[in-house]
């Protein structure tokens, strides 16, 4: 593999790497003094949607894309939301670019939004994220102090205010719509669409939700350019016109069973295995890896044949996954029950689908109790038929939830069922040798409380 | 006319119309199930329990393209060429795990909730559910807990719809309940020390669709399938909501909003579901009775001297005392329908041609209250004012009300009063009352005893809202026909039947051959001819047209 010089990542280890004076040294914030001399809006949205960059937040949309969903000569305001909720398990990369280089996010922040002419953008920052939140604020008040942010910026006109806005741990904010509504002061509850966010977001108005990272690759191309973006990543699949191709560096999080867990820049399309080994090196303690988590634990699990798979936007589907998601590659070695790693990941959905929907909320609920009842030695083969389905139903069929949270939650139960099945049911078998084979349901329930 | 195609059927349905899909499958006869969504609140999409499949037939073509995956019919708008498939496999499907989905933590215990058999997730069970409980899971809860002073919550039946969440926020404004935790763990609930104590408070339980909310007043009373349902008009105030009574066996159990986009859409204030407990008090005037002959009616304020009389001597004798009198004074209660009213007056002119008719007493307080949803309560607390007003304008007395009256008895303009009232509330102070104690013949016809009553020469009981028939007009000059719901108490003469004898018509009271003749000979009552809607008419009707 050729040796691939981090870019995202470049201010890591760097002393003081966070300050305003380091990141100019490195050559920051001169692509946008140049933008905003001597470019328009449109142009910055030509570049993004010519460099390919899709979005870094999970679902890989076209960030120029969405961009251009706006209602065109819209009297305004227009939102910019900034999510960095990150909260899919394993995932840490925003968090390591708003410690580490906070002015390279802002001024993709900057450039973003005046690509898209929002004079507000929010940055809705996860609760446990201390450190991110001090060292953003630091800089958003560097960036007030040297003229990047405020009224009429460097002369052209263009005002723009950050606002950070800390959230208060729940995962659903991470969803888009989910995120404004708890911007707006209220539960976080997805709300149905259309209308989008471009069209209808933050307070009724047309809003772009962009990710932390999608942020810090929309400064880097106006710093390095299309050509050198487009120059990294996987092409468009030419067989398929569905695939826009997987363009650009990305950010892995690198955690689980690892000798050297840590979030790792690499070009997108580098095989599971690779990353493993080369950044990681190595499962831990010599063993073997059982399975992978590919984009966190929403996009499924991956076998230990499945590791060559290269992590582009397009690649962990070909092997049954949900896709790249937030890039987040956990490993399990192969000590480890797959029996807990379902449970554990049916205990978190359950713990944070909002409740809207019922698929959802029930159905996470039940795979969570159905799991708990196959560890605690009551399990019986018929429950796997139950999980199986649950799994290829909920959220699965598209339309049958108001967001995703339904479907990422379902992927995880769908992939190990299927892909390992014989552990679950050896674990059964060995755990509840005189009831695994009852089919009969339970007659009667009892009842512990009634009013 | 744009034309949408449910389950293969073509309907037309209005250009102007905004109808979802539920709405447009329903004018196809078909029902779409659904929990969350009311078209009374905000749309949520969350129960899932409406999806479908829907598609696009293209105008030139034909040529019909479907939406590949299932959309909440709820939110999805039709427009011209919409097509609907509400019973494909894979809406059915979808309803099926909904439907199990919803019953994994309920606690099913069917026979002792008030809701059962007008409950949706009973319903939908039978009609869309499966038959074995899968989710045989865990021992189940059945807790509850007061969210206010009329409504308990049943936490556990639940099924998170949000209806009456909605409700409070965007229909009464006041913003009681919430909904708290997350997942399956949620729950609906009041902050502590904040309940849900609002004038429309009683609306979430009719919305709730399954057993969660219970209205206390009812709870535990009545198994809904003995329930019968007349559709009825609430005599609380003068926006005359149109409501179902609900009876068993001449007893009121509950009041029921009735759906009435003119009048109240589908709400009711509190004081008007709960504004039927009068019908069934003990206190009510129960027989007709006349003071005996002889014995002063003045210092005698006890039922001393007051024997019973017969309903069919009551008619003859009522009239002979009265026309004995001479110059009647009659007062026509806000509380009579206007067929009732207009045989009242015709009975006063009969007796005296010269009979002296003003409007009887208006209960009043406070004033008009309306809600962020655009609901109203009147402050007057009377149905059919408008009405009586007209059919006193038919008599030539349209501008006399209850003050003019009493001035008019006081002055010695009259020898004779015929009091009319019916409130559920006392209305008539002692010294309001003294202004009829020197009369030859007072009337009183009233629900209960008063000041004034223990004056009358008669005492006449009164019918209370749900036993009458007729029409009343509300605040805003619309006419609302209704029928009995219920037979008055042992001995008791709806007004309507002792005036139609009066009148010497034969057979049974008729009310809407009264309505008929009242259309077909004035102006202002014209448009009354024919059958009513259920949702009334408005009485401009032609002076719009």
């Amino acid at each position: 593999m050729p040796a691939f010089k981090p870019v995202l990542l470049e201010a890591v280890g760097v002393p003081n790497g966070h300050l305003l004076a380091s990141y100019k040294s490195r050559g920051g914030y001169a692509p946008l003094e140049r933008v905003l001399a001597e470019k328009q809006p449109v142009d910055v949205v030509d570049m993004v949607k010519a460099s390919g960059l899709r979005g870094r937040g999970g679902a890989g949309f076209s960030t120029g894309l969405k961009w251009t969903f706006l209602p065109k000569d819209h009297p305004g305001p227009i939102y910019l939301c900034v999510n960095a909720d990150e909260s899919e398990p394993g995932t840490f990369n925003n968090r390591i670019l708003m410690e580490d280089d906070p002015h390279q996010v802002i001024e993709g922040i900057i450039l973003s939004s005046f690509a898209t002419r929002a004079c507000t953008a929010y940055i809705y920052l996860r609760y446990e994220y201390p450190r991110s939140w001090h060292r953003l604020q630091a800089a958003i008040d560097e960036a007030y102090a040297a003229g990047y942010l405020g009224k009429n910026i460097r002369g052209t006109g263009f005002s723009l205010d950050i606002y950070l806005h800390r959230g208060a741990a729940a995962y659903i904010c991470g969803e888009e719509t989910g995120l404004i509504e708890s911007l707006e002061g209220k539960r976080a509850w997805p709300r149905i669409k259309p209308p989008f966010p471009a069209i209808e977001g933050l307070f009724r108005k047309p809003t772009v939700v962009n990710n932390i990272e999608t942020m810090a690759c929309v400064a880097q191309i106006a710093r390095r350019g299309v050509e050198w973006f487009k120059s990294i990543g996987v092409p468009a699949d030419p067989n398929n016109p569905r695939d826009p191709g997987s363009y650009g560096p990305k950010l892995y999080c690198l955690s689980g069973h690892v000798e050297k867990p840590g979030c790792y820049e690499a070009p997108l399309g580098i095989t599971a295995r690779q990353l493993i080994d080369e950044f990681g090196g190595g499962v831990w303690k010599g063993r073997k890896a059982k399975a992978v988590i590919p984009g966190g634990i929403s996009m499924g699990l991956m076998t230990e044949s499945e590791l060559d798979t290269p992590l582009d936007f397009a690649g962990p589907g070909k092997v049954g996954c949900l896709g790249l998601g937030t890039a987040a590659v956990v490993v399990i070695d192969d000590q480890t029950s797959i029996v807990d790693v379902l449970h554990n990941s049916c205990r978190f959905f359950a713990h944070e689908s909002c409740g809207q929907c019922t698929p959802c909320r029930e159905g996470t609920s039940w795979s969570l109790r159905m799991l708990e009842r196959i560890k605690a030695g009551k399990g019986r083969l018929k429950d796997l038929d139950l999980l199986a389905e649950i799994g290829s139903t909920m959220g699965m069929m598209p339309g049958s939830t108001i967001c995703g949270l339904a479907d990422g939650a379902a992927w995880p139960i769908k992939n190990a069922i299927n892909k390992f099945r014989s552990e679950f049911e050896d674990h059964i078998k060995r755990t509840n040798p005189t009831g695994w084979m009852v089919t009969e349901p339970v007659p009667a329930l009892q009842i512990v409380e009634a009013h | 006319m744009p034309v949408v195609i449910v389950d293969g059927q073509e309907i037309e349905f209005g250009a102007e119309e905004q109808l979802n899909c539920i709405q447009a499958a329903r004018l196809a006869g078909k029902e779409i199930p659904h929990y969350c969504w009311h078209p009374g609140l905000s749309v949520v999409a969350s129960c899932r329990m409406c999806l479908i499949e829907t598609g696009q037939r293209d105008a030139k073509t034909g040529a019909v393209t479907m939406v590949p995956k299932l959309v909440p019919g709820c939110q999805t708008p039709v427009k011209d060429g919409t097509v609907i498939v509400t019973e494909s496999d894979k809406v059915t499907e979808s309803r099926a795990r909904v439907e199990e989905a919803l019953l994994i933590d309920h606690p099913i215990d069917c026979p002792i909730c008030d809701k059962a058999g007008e409950c949706l997730l009973q319903d939908y069970h039978f009609e869309h559910g499966q038959a074995e409980r899968r989710a045989d899971l865990h021992p189940f809860h059945s807790r509850k807990r007061d969210v206010g002073p009329t409504v308990s919550l049943f936490v556990d039946r639940c099924i998170m719809c949000t209806r009456c969440v909605r409700f409070t926020r965007e229909v009464s404004g006041t913003s009681e309940l919430m909904v708290t935790s997350r997942g399956a763990k949620e729950e609906i609930d009041v902050f502590p020390g904040f309940p849900l104590d609002n004038k429309l408070a009683g609306n979430v339980v009719d919305l709730c669709p399954v057993g969660a909310l219970g209205d206390k007043d009812f709870l535990y009373q009545q198994r809904v399938w003995f329930l019968k349902r007349e559709p009825n008009v609430c005599g609380g105030c003068a926006a005359g909501c149109s409501i179902s009574t609900e009876h068993n066996q001449d007893t009121v159990y509950r009041l029921k909003p009735r759906e009435n986009m003119h009048v109240n859409k589908w709400w009711i204030c509190d004081e008007g579901r709960y504004g039927w407990h009068h019908l069934h008090d003990s206190a009510r005037v129960l027989e007709a009775g006349r003071k005996a002959a002889g014995s002063s009616h003045r210092g005698n304020a006890t039922h001393g001297g007051v024997e019973p009389v017969e309903w069919a001597d009551v008619v003859a004798q009522l009239r002979s005392d009265l026309a004995a009198a001479g110059r009647l004074a009659v007062a026509v209660s806000p509380q009579l329908t206007i067929e009732e009213a207009w045989m009242l007056c015709s009975v006063a002119r009969s007796l005296d041609p010269e009979a002296y008719l003003a409007l009887g007493f208006v209960p009043t307080t406070g004033e008009d209250e309306t809600f962020p949803g655009g609901f109203t309560i009147r402050g007057e607390k009377c149905p059919n004012r408008r009405g009586v007003e007209q059919v006193l304008g038919l008599f030539n007395a349209a501008n006399t009300g209850w003050d003019d009256l009493v001035a008019h008895v006081a002055g010695g303009g009259a020898r004779a009063a015929w009091i009319t009232a019916g409130h559920a509330q006392p209305w008539i102070e002692t010294a309001t009352a003294a202004a009829f104690a020197n009369l030859e013949q007072l009337v009183v016809q009233d629900l209960f005893h008063s000041p004034l009553m223990e004056l009358a020469t008669w005492r006449l009981p009164a019918a209370g809202f749900a036993e009458r028939a007729g029409t009343w007009v509300n605040v805003a000059h619309r006419a609302q026909c209704f029928r009995q719901a219920i037979r008055p108490p042992a001995g008791v003469w709806p007004e309507g039947r002792l005036y139609w004898n009066m009148l010497g018509r034969r057979g049974l009271y008729d009310p809407t051959a009264i309505r008929h003749e009242l259309a077909a000979s004035s102006a202002a009552f014209a448009a009354l001819a024919g059958d009513i809607p259920a949702t009334g008419i408005d009485l401009r009707i032609h002076q719009l047209a």
